[in-house]
C-alpha cells in the first residue's frame, strides 16, 4: 500500500519538501545540542524540564484520542466512524512518534537512552511509560495496516486482528494515566501531587485529539476526493464537546481544592501560573488565553447551531487545541518547577534553538501522518469510497 | 581473600579460552570469591551501617563559614562554578524559610532566620531520586545508606531532579570541563563528570572507604558538622540528637532524611 505515498500532485511533492526542509533545520540544531549539550535551552537547575517533556505530555493525549473513534465503531458498531477509524489510528502513530522523540532530544545522555532495557527498573514510572508508548505505537501500526489492508481488498479484517483492536481501548487510557503518573507521584511538588491529574490529562487529551481529527477530516475533504461525512465530524464534534467541558470542570475541581484548602505549596504554582507570583508571571498571559480560548470554544460547541456549521465548528476546534496546548504544552511542566522545592523562583522560557528542534519534531511527525493519510486516502479513492454510504462497511 | 590481579588475568585469560564471560567465569572457577571482593571494605575504611550528618546551625556566624564549606566541597569533588541558573551545587547556605519551608513562623528570631542554613542531599532512608531513576543509575548503598549515583549508566532524563523535594540536585547542562581555569582539575584524584548527568552530593563515599570524614565534616570548625553512624548508639550523631532538639527538612513526606540540623 506504501506505493501510494511514492505518487502525488506538486502540491503534495512540494508540501513533503517544506516539511523535509523543517526536519534538516531541527536536525541541524539537535547536532548543535548534542554537541554543546542542553546548555542551548533554556532549562536549569530549578526548570529541570521545559518545552520538550511538555510536549510529549501534550502529544500523549492527542495520540490516545484514537480510542474515541475505536471504541465507538468496535463495541457499540457505530457505523458512522468505520470509514475513519484509520484516521484515529494514523493520528497516533504521528503522535507518539513525536513523543518518543521529544524523550530523546530531552535525554542528557541520548546514546545510553537503551539502559532502560539493559537495566530494567519497574518501580521507575518511566520504565512503564517506555512500555505503554512503544505498545500503543506498535497496536496502532499492526491494527491500522491490517484493517486497511483488509479494506483495500474489500474482505472482513481478519478475526485476530480483534483482540488487538478491543486492547488498543484499555491501552489508550493507559498511555495518558501513566503519563500523568510521572507526575503526580512527586513528594515535592505541590502542582502536580493530585489525583485528579490522570483524569485531566484523559479529558485534555480527548478533547484536544479529536478537535485535531475534525481539522484533518475537513482538510482531508478540502484536499481530496474523500469525505470523512458531516454525520462523523459531527459526532467527533459531540465527544469535544463534553470533553473540553470536562477538562475545564476538573481544572475547577483543582482550583477549589488547592484555594480553598490554602495549602501554600499547593497554592504557589497556581498563583505564579494565573496572577504572578512575587512579580513573576511569564506565563500569566498564556494561562488566561487558554482559559478564554476554552470557554468560548465551549459557547460555539455546545449550541447545535452553531456547532453544525462546519466553518464554526473548525473555529471552535482551533480553540479547544489553543486551550489544551497551552495548557500542557506550557503551563502543566514549568507551572510545577516553579517555584522551587526551597519556594525559590527561577522563571522559564525556551531558546530559539530548543524551539527549531521542537518544530523539527513536529515536522516528523506530520511528515508521517501526511504519507499514512496520503495511503489511507488513496486506498479510499481506489475502492471507490468517496462518500458515506457508497462502499458497504466489510467489518 | 581478594582476587588480586595476578589471579584475574589468569582467570580471564582462561575464560576466554573457553568462551565465558565476565562474572560467570569467576563463578566457576572461584564461586562466591568475586561478590565478596567487592563486599568487603578495604581495612582503612570508616565503619558504618547508615551515614548521617548533623549540621549545627548555632555554630554558623556569618555565610561565609558556610561558603567556606562549599568551596572545600566543591574542590575536592571537581564541582564546576558555572554562572546563571544552570548552576551546579552539591552543598550550599541558603536562607532558614528556603531550607525549611514546612516551619512557616513569622515569629522564628530574626538571627535564626539570618543564620546561613547548609542544605544538600539529605541521603533519605526512603528516597524519590531513587523511587523513579529508570535506570538504576542513583541507587541506596545498602551497606552505609548512601544515596549514590552511577555517571555512567545515568542516561540525564532527570526524572530525579523533579522527584527530590529538597533540590539536591544538578545536571551538567554543559561540558563541566570547560568551566576550570587552564583545563586544571582541582582535584585531579576524582573523576569530572561528562556532559548529559546528574550529580549531588555523595556524602564523599570515596572518602569514607579510605578513613577519611567527609570533606565538609573535615574542615568544619567547632562541631559544625557532625558525622557518623546513625546505628551506633555510641556515635558522635547519636549521643548529640539524643541530648538536643533537632528538625529535619520537609519530615512531612516520609523521606526519613538523614541530615539532621540544631536550632
Amino acid at each position: 500500500m506504501l506505493e501510494k505515498a511514492i505518487t502525488g500532485s506538486k502540491n503534495y511533492w512540494g508540501w513533503l519538501a517544506f516539511l523535509l526542509a523543517v526536519i534538516i533545520a531541527g536536525v541541524l540544531a539537535y547536532l548543535v545540542q548534542y554537541n554543546k549539550g542542553l546548555m542551548i535551552t533554556g532549562m536549569s537547575r530549578d526548570v529541570s524540564w521545559g518545552f520538550y517533556i511538555a510536549q510529549f505530555t501534550f502529544l500523549v493525549g492527542v495520540a490516545a484520542s484514537a480510542v474515541m473513534l475505536v471504541l465507538p465503531f468496535y463495541l457499540h458498531n457505530y457505523k458512522d466512524f468505520g470509514r475513519i477509524t484509520i484516521m484515529g489510528e494514523f493520528l497516533a502513530i504521528s503522535a507518539v512518534t513525536m513523543c518518543l522523540l521529544f524523550i530523546i532530544v530531552d535525554l542528557g545522555k541520548p546514546m545510553r537512552a537503551l539502559n532502560m532495557i539493559l537495566h530494567p527498573t519497574p518501580n521507575s514510572i518511566l520504565f512503564w511509560d517506555m512500555i505503554v508508548l512503544n505498545g500503543y505505537l506498535a497496536i496502532n501500526l499492526v491494527v491500522g495496516w491490517v484493517v486497511l489492508s483488509s479494506e483495500r481488498k474489500q474482505l472482513p479484517p481478519p478475526g485476530w486482528i480483534k483482540p488487538i483492536i478491543y486492547l488498543s481501548i484499555p491501552w489508550a487510557v493507559s498511555i495518558h494515566t501513566v503519563t500523568a503518573f510521572l507526575y503526580c507521584g512527586l513528594p515535592g511538588r505541590g502542582f502536580w501531587l493530585t489525583a485528579i491529574l490522570a483524569p485531566r490529562f484523559l479529558a485534555s487529551a480527548f478533547a484536544s485529539g479529536p478537535s485535531v481529527l475534525i481539522l484533518l477530516s475537513l482538510l482531508v475533504r478540502k484536499l481530496t476526493k474523500f469525505d470523512p461525512g458531516k454525520e462523523a465530524i459531527q459526532s467527533l464534534a459531540k465527544i469535544v464537546t463534553y470533553a473540553i467541558i470536562l477538562n475545564l470542570f476538573f481544572l475547577s475541581l483543582e482550583f477549589f481544592t488547592v484555594f480553598y484548602s490554602q495549602i501554600p505549596s499547593h497554592m504557589t504554582h497556581l498563583q505564579y501560573l494565573f496572577a504572578g507570583y512575587h512579580g513573576y508571571g511569564a506565563l500569566v498571559p498564556f494561562m488566561w488565553a487558554s482559559m478564554i480560548c476554552g470557554l468560548l470554544a465551549i459557547a460555539l460547541l455546545i449550541n447545535p447551531r452553531t456547532r453544525k456549521k462546519e466553518p464554526v465548528l473548525g473555529v471552535a476546534a482551533v480553540l479547544v487545541f489553543i486551550c489544551t496546548w497551552i495548557d500542557k504544552g506550557m503551563g502543566m511542566i514549568s507551572g510545577g518547577f516553579v517555584p522551587n522545592p526551597l519556594h525559590e523562583i527561577t522563571e522559564y522560557s525556551p531558546t530559539p534553538l530548543e524551539l527549531t528542534i521542537t518544530v523539527g519534531v513536529y515536522a516528523v511527525g506530520i511528515f508521517i501522518l501526511t504519507i499514512l493519510y496520503k495511503v489511507a486516502v488513496g486506498v479510499k479513492e481506489e475502492i471507490g469510497d468517496f462518500k458515506p454510504g457508497d462502499v458497504a462497511p466489510s467489518h | 581473600m581478594a582476587v588480586n590481579r595476578r589471579e584475574f588475568i589468569k582467570i580471564a585469560g582462561l575464560s576466554a579460552a573457553l568462551g565465558l564471560g565476565g562474572k560467570a567465569a569467576f563463578d566457576l572457577v572461584l564461586p562466591g570469591q568475586v561478590d565478596a571482593a567487592q563486599m568487603s571494605r578495604p581495612p582503612q575504611a570508616l565503619q558504618g551501617s547508615h551515614w548521617a550528618m548533623v549540621v549545627d546551625l548555632k555554630k554558623f556566624k556569618s555565610e561565609a563559614d558556610a561558603m567556606a564549606l562549599q568551596e572545600i566541597c566543591h574542590q575536592a569533588h571537581n564541582v564546576p562554578t558555572i554562572p546563571g541558573k544552570q548552576e551546579i551545587k552539591w552543598i550550599w547556605p541558603t536562607k532558614f524559610e528556603h531550607a525549611f519551608t514546612h516551619l512557616e513562623n513569622r515569629q522564628i528570631p530574626p538571627d535564626i532566620l539570618e543564620t546561613p542554613v547548609l542544605v544538600l542531599c539529605n541521603h533519605c532512608e526512603n528516597p524519590p531520586c531513587v523511587r523513579v531513576c529508570p535506570t538504576k543509575a542513583t541507587f541506596k548503598r545498602e551497606s552505609d545508606g548512601i544515596v549514590i549515583m552511577d555517571m555512567h549508566r545515568c542516561i540525564g532524563c532527570r526524572f530525579c531532579m523533579a522527584a527530590c523535594p529538597y533540590g539536591a540536585r544538578s545536571f551538567n547542562f554543559a561540558d563541566p570541563r570547560n568551566y576550570f581555569k587552564d583545563g586544571k582539575l582541582p582535584n585531579p584524584d576524582y573523576p569530572t563528570r561528562t556532559k548529559g548527568v546528574v550529580e549531588k552530593c555523595n556524602f564523599c563515599a570515596e572518602r569514607l572507604a579510605v578513613g577519611k570524614l567527609p570533606a565538609c565534616v573535615e574542615a568544619a570548625k567547632d562541631g559544625q558538622l557532625i558525622f557518623g553512624d546513625l546505628n551506633d548508639p555510641r556515635s558522635e550523631v547519636r549521643k548529640t540528637l539524643r541530648t538536643n532538639y533537632s528538625i529535619r527538612r520537609k519530615p512531612d513526606l516520609g523521606t526519613q532524611p538523614s541530615v539532621y540540623y540544631l536550632v
